[in-house]
Formats: structure tokens, sequence, C-alpha cells
């Protein structure tokens, strides 16, 4: 099937191959066909790819393409090895791997779960239920080593960040902004609004990949209560 | 032992080319901010990519317990031996109880310091080098400390006294105001024809948050203005990518950038002028020029010539030494 993209250069050593506007799993699901094949048949010079929403950068060292080729620049001949690959593309719908975090909801590890639930007009019980009961969606990491962009979840939880951040947010919290969820992977500033705390680390500096989780990864939260977590 | 630090400086850190190929799961790059004094300074050791210190603004006092050889590029920090000055872009020779004295950066911001065959440092994800915000690489992940030791392999017997040194003012400059050559960015279009135009022929400040990670630019008469406030989702940027927040004063990301960013970005400087920018004080001043993709990319396959050829030359003055 054709694939509508464009692509746009990011400065002399990478580019950004788009394939829509919006945030959603057909788009997703291209810009992990293409990161895929890209990784399986990498060009001279390609030195790595990050998948985002609607794109795919790939990073390149112009020194080692400008050896394909005596007439072309190397942005050209990147843009066209890409458009190749893009008309080979083949998207399968590939299920990702199922990820679980255990998570601790509310109590001193969720300080502002309360107010989600106040916020939709729910209780506690129910927002936790409706936060754990269906998987999100990695789209993409960045932001801090091992953070992910999720999406998917249940829209009648969703709450607006903080209106003043907090100075510190624990590592493992896990929180709501808008209609995304989140796990801040180390103590950071922020602004979200921490529901409850993974134990589970995010970033692994000692593994390969160093993260737990990967785009395309589906993360079901599983709900633990303190006891368990102590056993 | 090799060589303790007697003095740590304003921020020395360990560094090298940085650490690629996992920005996809939010690694961040990090390595040497001025490229060009890092990579000279390494073929002046006749060697690629090993862990060298980067020091900013004020540099370190290091006592060395074993000799060796080193090279001193970038900032001139008026790097003092013993008492007695040495000269940059060159090697000079070291032995066991010698006191290496930096001080301020007279010129510039970033100064390097290399050793033969490079500081033994367990790579961490494949880099030496440190990114401080999470505590990565490096020297325990931190900025040096006085006491801190770093060890290499020692070189016996060296009595190289070379007459010679790299012409530095190919590869560094530490003008007050540089012109910074740009390209344009992924968003630029986004912004109004005034804004685009005044991006170019604004004097910018470089403030007092400049550090390895980005550097926020002021200008008191320009606000870059965007046509309509649409939502930018978190995408890629690199090393270069000029972004502009709400406020309408640009950000150039730098060494220490996160792997996404959610700003629109204006401008991509070009990566030959990204040493100058390493090398510029809070309150200097730049302005923007844009050139072509193709003349970017031009520029850097000549940059790499002009390595080779320097990598060439210093490969037969080491050889006349030698005789």
């Amino acid at each position: 099937m054709k694939q509508k993209f464009y692509m746009k250069s990011l400065g002399d050593s990478a580019l950004l191959v788009y394939f829509g506007e919006e945030i959603s799993r057909t788009i997703h699901g291209k810009v992990q066909a293409l990161f895929k094949l890209l990784q399986d048949r990498p060009f001279k010079g390609f030195k790595e790819g990050v998948p985002a929403y609607t794109n795919l950068c790939v990073y390149y060292d112009p020194l080692l393409v400008a050896e394909l080729s005596n007439e072309e620049m190397p942005d050209i001949i990147v843009r066209n090895y890409i458009s190749t690959l893009i008309e080979h593309m083949e998207i399968t719908q590939q299920q990702g791997r199922i990820v679980e975090i255990p998570v601790i909801y509310g109590g001193e590890y969720g300080p502002d779960l309360a107010e989600v639930a106040a916020y939709n007009h729910l209780t506690e019980a129910e927002v936790i239920r409706r936060h754990s009961e269906s998987d999100v969606l990695v789209y993409m990491l960045g932001f801090a080593p091992g953070f992910a962009f999720m999406g998917g979840m249940d829209e009648s939880i969703a709450m607006p960040r903080r209106d003043v951040p907090r100075a510190k947010i624990p590592a493992g919290s896990v929180g709501i902004a808008g209609k995304q969820t989140g796990i801040y992977p180390f103590e950071t500033p922020g602004g979200w609004n921490i529901i409850g705390r993974t134990t589970t680390p995010l970033f692994l500096p000692d593994e390969n990949p160093p993260s737990l989780l990967r785009a395309g990864d589906r993360i079901r939260f599983v709900p633990i209560t303190n006891d368990r977590e102590d056993s | 032992m090799a060589m303790e630090i007697i003095k740590p400086g304003l921020q020395t850190t360990v560094q090298d080319l940085g650490r690629f190929g996992l920005q996809q799961y939010g690694v961040i790059v990090s390595g040497a901010m001025d490229e060009n004094s890092y990579r000279i300074a390494n073929l002046l050791l006749q060697q690629n990519n090993t862990a060298v210190l980067e020091f900013t603004l004020i540099g370190p006092a290091i006592h060395f317990t074993e000799p060796t050889v080193i090279v001193l590029t970038g900032a001139d920090f008026s790097p003092v031996l013993n008492d007695k000055e040495i000269p940059m872009w060159r090697p000079v020779a070291v032995q066991a109880g010698d006191q290496l004295n930096l001080g301020a950066a007279k010129r510039g911001a970033r100064g390097y310091l290399a050793v033969q065959d490079g500081l033994q440092i367990p790579p961490v994800l494949n880099s030496a080098s440190t990114y401080l915000r999470a505590g990565l690489g490096g020297y325990e992940g931190r900025a040096l400390k006085k006491g801190d030791i770093l060890s290499y392999k020692p070189v016996e017997n060296c009595s190289l006294q070379p007459g010679w040194s790299v012409d530095y003012t190919t590869w560094t400059s530490f003008e007050q105001h540089t012109k910074i050559r740009a390209i344009k960015g992924t968003e630029i279009e986004q912004f109004d024809a005034n804004s685009i135009e005044q991006f170019t022929t604004t004097t910018y400040t470089v403030t007092k948050d400049a550090d390895r990670m980005g550097y926020r630019l002021e200008s008191t008469d320009t606000e870059l203005t965007r046509k309509e406030k649409v939502d930018i989702l978190s995408e890629a940027v690199t090393f270069g990518t000029v972004q502009v927040p709400p406020n309408g004063q640009p950000i150039i990301l730098m060494a220490d950038r996160q792997t996404t960013g959610g700003y629109p970005k204006i401008a991509q400087v070009a990566t030959v002028d990204l040493p100058k920018l390493a090398q510029m004080q809070p309150n200097q001043t730049l302005q923007f020029v844009w050139i072509s993709l193709e003349q970017a990319q031009q520029l850097m396959i000549e940059r790499e010539k002009l390595l080779k050829k320097i990598e060439i030359s210093i490969g037969l003055k080491m050889k006349e030494e030698a005789r």
C-alpha cells in the first residue's frame, strides 16, 4: 500500500519523516514499521533513529553518506533512500510486548488520587480501577532516560496539570497530566497529578537496552496493596 | 594513582564524543561541547575518541603522579606547569610530581585536557561522557571534586619537546560578537514574517542560563511570535536546535540536551558552528545568519578534509620528533 509521508531536515545531520499530524495508533504503526525496516536495512552512515508520535527522526553522519555519491548531497541521498524504504514498507498490525507495572495507588505514594477522583466525580477506587483496567500504549521515549510517553488512558480520569508544579516528585511516581499518564524514572520537579508509585526501575543503565519500556509496548498497571509490597 | 585533582575548577567533567544509539530510550547524548578542540586534542596524541577532561570558565589544578604526555586545547586558561607557562595545542611531556595550574578562561569558555591513551574511565552505555543530571558516566556521574583521582597508562621516558602547535584560529573563535550560521528550522513557517526577519537582524545576548544543556538567548527588542498557537507534539531535537518557548526568546540546545522537545524549532545551527557556540561566555552576543542545508553539509565535508590534513601533518611531525 502506498503510504502518505513527508520529510523535513532537522539540520545537516538528521531527517524527520512524518506520517501524519496527530496521535493515533495507525500513525504510530507506520513510524514503528519504518524504524524496524531501517534497522534491518540501514544505509551507510545511519547513526540512530528516534521515534516520536507522528515521525521518525533519522540521525546520520553526512561524511559517511557523502561517500555514497559524488553528485548528490547527503540530505538528498538519505531522502531518496528513505522514500524507497517506505515504498517497500509493509504495515503488520503487530502487537507490542505487554509490560506489567505494579503500582501502589493513593496514600503517601499517590497524594493527588483524591483530587483526581473529586475532579472526575468518582471514588478513589473507581479511579484506580479505570487507570489499571485498560492497557496504555508507549508511543515514544524522551524527556529523560527511560521516560515513556503513553497514550490511550481512560479519558474519564483525565485531569489538567497542577497549577503549581511540585519541586520534587519521587522516582517511580505514576501521574496523570491531561489525557496522558506516565511514570517518572527519576526524582524531578513536575506538574503531574500523582496517583501512585511503582518500585519497578524504568532506567536500567547496566542493561541493553537501558530502558524497561520501548516504543510499541503496552503497559498494564497492576494495583497492589502496600502490605504485599513489603512482604 | 595517576592524576589528583587539587582544585576542581568551576565545572570539570569527563567527556568523549558522546553516547550514541540510545536516544530512542531517552538517553541523552552528552559529549564534548567543542568537538573541534576535543578532536584536535586527541589527534595531537595520535588517538581517537578517548576520555578527556572538559573544564568551564575556571580550570582545575592537577597533580600528576605518573609521567604522561598531555595536550590542552579549547579556551585559553593560561596553563602553568610547575610555575612555567606551557603552550596549548601541542603535546607536552609531564613528569611524576608535576603540577598543572589552570586559571580563569581569558578567551572562550571551555578547555580540554587530553592524556596519552586517554583517561581510564569505565564506559557506561558505550561512552565515558558525564551526564550530570542523571549522574551517569564519567567520574561517578558528577563534576570533579578536590581529591578525586583519575588514572591513565603512564608513559615512561618521554622527552618530547615539539616546537610547533596546531593553529587554533582555524578551529575556534573567541570573539565578543559571533555570527552563527543556521539552517531554517522544521517549524519556521509557523512564525510570522516579522519574527522570521527579526531572527537574523537581532543581536542576541547569551544569558547566564547557558550551560551544557542549552543556552537561553535574550533580546529586549525582539519577541519571536507565531501566527497561531498550535500545539506541537514532542519529537526529536538535537545539538544546535533553536527552539522558541512562549516567551519568544530562543533557546539553543547543546550537548546535554534532552532527546525530545515540544517547542517550535525556528532554526538549526550548522554543525560546523557548534564549537564557536560552545566557546561563548554569558553576556557575549551573537547574530544568526541563514545558510542552506547544502552549504552546511559542504562545510562539514571541508572541515573533515582539513582535520585529515592536520592528522597527516601531525603524524609527519611526530616521526621527525622521534628521529
